[in-house]
């Protein structure tokens, strides 16, 4: 191989490699008592896109289960699981973190699916075809995903 | 005037608080139905099975967790747009398909021979000891009986004949089979029910056991109950079986579901029959 040939392959396999540096693969979180100390990406997420994701249905859709009084322009929020109202008062960055991660290190009764949950599934499919996923299926949010939600969750106070 | 505003104040408030109760617990009513043959009451409400008892005290029909008009669709057989097709089953019973002229008829005589058996299925089969729903009954006689090629399990054929065989039971009161040969299938479902499946790591009590009468976004939360089946489902603008919808539930766990027609699902529809033991087959339903 040429010096000329292999240096941009270098520099395009550095420019793919530099997200996941960064962020902690759903596999390497580390839980404490059902926390999670590290954000995934490093960076503070966005509490506004973080309230998108919340409210979106192919995102988190936590407003399927869920009810928050700051969003009172959600059509018909679910109310199997508890309201978020002062969720920052109850939980702490790192608890809220590893809820949204996979809550049953929380709770281990816990509905909730993990947000950023990769394996430890049976029968995992391929999003909602009902086929099975080749190999693990990706998180159903990303890093950024997640830390925005959490962003958002810290607004949350009574 | 005053008077009048007070009313309709009044009225309101009763209104919201009515609408309230609609969206929580299944609705206090009861049906009856405008048949051919005059009214029929049906049982959508029953206290549980025995092996329930510890879970739950009463056991009601998905009908009670349906809106105003869905409910009234099915108080008059003239509204239920399910009963076309039942009719279309009857023509199919009698049309003569078979690979030597034979149909339904020919051998069973009117459909109503069948009076009963929906209330009784899933059963074990005494000759086999295999466990079967009415969809295997119906493709051993395409395939052995007829010499037709079979029909897809979830497909309008196989659904118009559940239709019409569910109808010849309706007002009768499921009770299905759990002990003797019928156990070991019956502790196969069970412990399907209580599985979390896919990427969501959802079991069916989650939603039907856990959390019935409370609301995933719009989506009113049943017991999943069976005995209304098959159903014509508004959402979908034709007709449901219950191995479709056990299909579709384990789908929108983002799992890798089961075959309709399947062991896992044949056992599944035994066990949650058998939570709707005292609950009336309804002959064709309709949900949304």
């Amino acid at each position: 191989m040429t010096r000329r040939a292999w240096l941009p392959a270098l520099a395009a396999a550095l420019v793919c490699a530099a997200p996941a540096l960064a962020e902690i693969a759903p596999n390497d979180v580390v839980f404490a008592d059902g926390a999670v100390e590290a954000s995934l990406t490093g960076t503070p997420g966005d509490p506004v896109a973080g309230a998108k994701v919340m409210t979106t249905n192919a995102l988190g859709n936590c407003v399927a289960c869920h009810q928050i009084a700051a969003m009172p322009e959600v059509e018909f929020p679910g109310d199997i699981a508890p309201a978020l109202d002062g969720a920052a008062d109850r939980y702490s960055e790192a608890q809220l973190r590893g809820i949204v991660i996979d809550a049953k290190h929380t709770f281990p009764d816990s509905f909730m699916p993990g947000m950023y949950k990769t394996s430890g599934f049976i029968r995992p499919g391929n999003g909602y075809t009902g086929k099975a996923s080749e190999g693990e299926p990706p998180p159903i949010l990303t890093a950024e995903q997640v830390e925005d939600v959490v962003a958002y969750l810290l607004t949350l106070k009574d | 005037m005053r008077r009048t505003i007070t009313t309709q104040l009044a009225a309101t408030a009763l209104g919201l608080i009515l609408a309230g109760a609609a969206w929580a617990d299944p609705v206090e009513d009861t049906l009856v139905i405008d048949t051919d043959d005059g009214e029929l009451e049906i049982v959508t409400k029953a206290p549980a099975p025995d092996h329930l008892k510890d879970v739950m005290d009463t056991i009601w029909s998905g009908w009670h967790y349906r809106e105003d008009e869905t409910r009234d669709l099915q108080r008059d057989d003239f509204d239920n747009p399910a009963m076309v097709f039942a009719d279309r089953g009857l023509d199919r019973w009698n049309a003569e398909i078979g690979a030597n002229g034979e149909s339904c008829a020919s051998c069973h005589q009117g459909p109503e021979t069948f009076k009963g058996l929906r209330a009784v299925m899933p059963r074990v089969d005494e000759k086999t000891g295999k466990l079967m729903i009415m969809e295997d009954y119906i493709q051993s006689c395409v395939t052995e009986r007829m010499g037709l090629e079979p029909w897809k399990v979830t497909g309008d054929e196989m659904k118009d004949m559940l239709a019409l065989i569910s109808m010849q039971s309706r007002g009768e009161i499921v009770n299905v089979a759990i002990d003797g040969p019928a156990q070991p299938f019956w502790e196969k479902g069970k412990e399907l029910y209580y599985t979390r499946f896919g990427q969501l790591e959802m079991a069916c009590a989650n939603c039907h056991e856990d959390n019935q009468g409370m609301m995933i976004r719009a989506d009113h939360l049943s017991q999943g109950q069976i005995n209304g089946f098959p159903t014509y489902r508004l959402k979908d603008a034709g007709m449901v079986s219950a191995q479709q919808r056990f299909v579709g539930c384990v789908r929108d766990t983002r799992a890798e579901t089961f075959a309709a027609g399947s062991d896992e699902f044949k056992a599944i529809e035994l066990y949650v029959a058998s939570r709707g033991n005292g609950l009336a087959v309804e002959g064709v339903s309709v949900r949304h």
